[in-house]
């Protein structure tokens, strides 16, 4: 059982116009097995916190804390953090030239585990896992990413969640630029390495459509940098109907919860 | 900062797809699984002049035009601002174009097939001239100050097993000047490794003729010591149906200029001229070649990748490529990458390429240089990847195309571990 941890995060990045903060305290926790959905519009800072957790260098964290079985976070490497075990299914993954998907995967299988995997299963696993993602066997020999179609890359971005076995899983917009058929195949995917019982994953979504695969427990909704709501799975349902606009850009949860208690009198 | 530059002769709109996210590049097409069907035919259109942006005010011109001759009087001497020597360091070149090259020349010791002969020979010999001709000051010095001639005959439909090995071990930093003749006879096959140790201040002439029918590979590895001075003249001359396999592979050295080229004389040849360079700081490591399609129906294809890492690590890569006039059918590719690991790294980069006639198969060129940037580091970092194994594997991948080439399991083996300690030296 493990324990992320995440306690008025404010982050910011510098632009050319100066600093800008983004992320204006944000607080979440996430057990193990537990799935929660963060669910925004564009440019509310979703990415912002997902590549902040991950270690992203252009994101700034000026005050507040994330950390992992009480383990600072913040102060471990990029590296470090995926090897205690958090992953960031990214939403624009990197193309990698060079580096053949094979090498890259054993490398970092390699690196995670601390040991090199038994070549003969792990080819078999890798083998596996892409034919459940349905992802060509050719895709092994091309390099990382490279050429790969927007599904593709995030069939590929699942496989590595389902071979690499993080404590933490967090999808950013996982399901965007993805079929019905693509989306069905990788929510599987999140569904089977959830199923195994030793990860929680934060889903971070624009739309509902990947809630009718992977159920969340709890629905966080994100604007201009903050958590507006909180709620289980009838949030997301109420979202899909009405939309964000609800949430004026600005208005904190404060005015929200004003405004729904005053609409319930 | 990082210093960048990509000049190009623009033929065709540049690509659109970019090669690694934050590439400057130029060229019909970048990738590999679509540079085949980049190749614009180019018809009707002729290409003769090309500028060159961010020159130094030298007038172009064809590469056609350039003066050869044997006699070093005939060559001014170098002021640095010739078209072929404005990316060098002169004050580097340890008197290579002013000096009598009359030090101690590289010792040649050559391990060979039985099959294959190997002579030392006086300055007269009747095969010395066969091939080449300087085209430079410094390539006509050496050939003026030469004392003997390595030459090595792999005779007719004679197939070489195992390759020709040519050790130049280095005799300290007197100015000297090195000569060798390679000669693939009718319908021979086989590969002549040079490689290059120790510390010279050397200039090369190398010479080969590749006749009708023969396949030739030529290695030269340049793993000189840091303050070695290597300029070398790699000319080949193709007969009917010749197949040359040319891989310059530079690593070591203070200043290491090589300068090879590929001359057609019959049609039904082919060429592949590939290079492989890693630059560390304050290395100066050049590669100019020259493809001259003069006959028609040969085809040439041309691949340099360096890597570059350190302040003052600076690599020049220029390729010509003439098309004339008689060379119709001809089909020519050339391209050249660079990736820049760290600030401070200069790669000048300039694909030539010259259209005579519109008669051709294909023509077509790139050239692009980038930096291993953040967003490759990020992305492997979050798969739980050390940064520098991560530097390792995209340098590794990048020259693996390159290395994979060569063929000769020995050398790929040592060229592979050469690239892992130049990235192991790496101080950022
Ligand atoms: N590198 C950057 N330079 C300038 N602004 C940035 C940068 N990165 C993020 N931002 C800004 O920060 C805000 C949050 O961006 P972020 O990508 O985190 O949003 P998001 O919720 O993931 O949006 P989307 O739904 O479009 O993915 C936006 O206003 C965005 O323009
Ligand atoms: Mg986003």
């Amino acid at each position: 059982m493990s324990t992320l941890e995440i306690k008025d995060l404010h982050v910011s990045i510098d632009t050319e116009q100066g600093t800008k903060e983004i992320l204006k305290g944000v607080s979440l926790t996430i057990r193990t097995g537990e799935t929660h959905a963060i669910m925004g519009p564009n440019g509310s800072g979703k990415s912002t916190l997902a590549s902040t957790i991950a270690g992203h260098p252009r994101y700034n964290v000026t005050s507040g804390s994330i950390t992992l079985d009480g383990e600072d976070v913040l102060a471990m490497s990029v590296d470090e953090r995926a090897r205690a075990g958090l992953f960031l299914a990214m939403q624009y993954p990197v193309e990698v030239p060079g580096v053949s998907m094979t090498n890259f995967l054993r490398t970092a299988k390699t690196a995670i585990d601390g040991e090199a995997p038994k070549l003969r299963t792990w080819t078999k696993d890798v083998k596996a896992a892409m034919a459940q993602l349905r992802i060509d066997a050719d895709f092994t020999q091309r390099n990382v990413n490279e050429g790969f179609s927007g599904g593709e890359k995030k069939r590929v971005e699942i496989l590595q969640l389902e071979l690499f076995k993080p404590k933490f899983a967090i999808l950013d917009e996982t399901d965007s630029g993805l079929d019905v058929d693509a989306l069905k195949v990788v929510s599987e995917g999140v569904n089977r390495a959830h199923a195994e019982g030793n990860m929680g994953t934060l889903l971070i979504t624009h739309y509902t459509r990947i809630l009718r695969y992977i159920k969340p427990e709890f629905v966080h909704v994100f604007v201009d940098g903050q958590v507006v709501e909180e709620g289980g799975p009838e949030l997301a349902d109420r979202l899909e109907e009405e939309g964000y606009d609800r949430y004026a850009t600005g208005a904190g949860a404060a005015t929200i919860a004003a405004a729904d208690a005053a609409a319930q009198a | 900062m990082t210093d960048i530059t990509t000049e190009k002769a623009r033929i065709g709109a540049p690509s659109a797809q970019p090669f690694i996210n934050g590439f400057t590049e130029e060229g019909e097409s970048l990738s590999p699984l679509n540079a085949a069907a980049s190749k614009s035919p180019l018809a009707g259109e002729a290409v003769k002049r090309h500028s060159h942006g961010g020159g130094v005010g030298i007038p172009d011109s064809s590469r056609a035009g350039r003066l050869t001759s044997y006699k070093l009087a005939d060559f001014k001497p170098l002021t640095g601002m010739e078209e072929d020597w404005r990316f060098t360091p002169l004050k580097r070149l340890r008197g290579l174009h002013t000096e009598v090259l009359n030090g101690a020349a590289p010792t040649v010791s050559v391990t060979a097939p039985d099959s294959v002969t190997v002579e030392t020979v006086g300055r007269d010999d009747r095969r010395i001239g066969s091939a080449a001709i300087p085209e430079d000051r410094v390539s006509a010095n050496a050939w003026e100050n030469f004392t003997e001639a390595t030459v090595i005959t792999v005779p007719a439909e004679v197939q070489a097993d195992g390759e020709v090995s040519v050790l130049l071990t280095g005799q300290g930093t007197e100015a000297s000047a090195q000569h060798v003749v390679i000669i693939a006879e009718k319908f021979s096959k086989s590969v002549v490794v040079l490689d290059h140790q120790g510390t010279a201040v050397v200039s090369e002439n190398i010479e080969i003729l590749v006749e009708d029918g023969a396949q030739l590979t030529v290695i030269s590895l340049q793993e000189w010591n840091d303050d070695a001075v290597h300029a070398s003249s790699q000319q080949a001359k193709l007969g009917r149906d010749a197949k040359f396999k040319h891989i310059v592979v530079s690593l070591g050295g203070d200043l290491v200029r090589v300068t090879p080229s590929a001359r057609f004389t019959a049609p039904g040849a082919e060429v592949e001229l590939f290079g492989l360079y890693f630059a560390d700081a304050g290395q100066h490591l050049e590669q100019r070649l020259f493809v001259d399609h003069a006959v028609a129906n040969c085809k040439s294809n041309v691949l340099y990748k360096g890597a570059l890492q350190g302040r003052n690590a600076h690599t020049v890569w220029v390729g010509d490529v003439l098309i004339r006039k008689e060379a119709e059918g001809t089909d020519t590719y050339e391209a050249n990458r660079n990736l820049v690991l760290t600030d401070g790294a200069r790669a000048d980069s300039v694909p030539n390429l010259e259209i005579e006639t519109g008669l051709i198969a294909g023509a077509g060129h790139a050239s692009a240089t980038g930096r291993f940037d953040d967003q490759h580091l990020f992305y492997l970092m979050a798969r739980g990847i050390p940064e520098e194994v991560a530097r390792r594997l995209v340098v590794r991948g990048f020259l693996n195309e390159i290395i994979q080439q060569i063929k000769v399991p020995a050398i790929e083996e040592r060229l592979t571990d050469a690239v892992e300690r130049e990235l192991a030296a790496t101080n950022h």
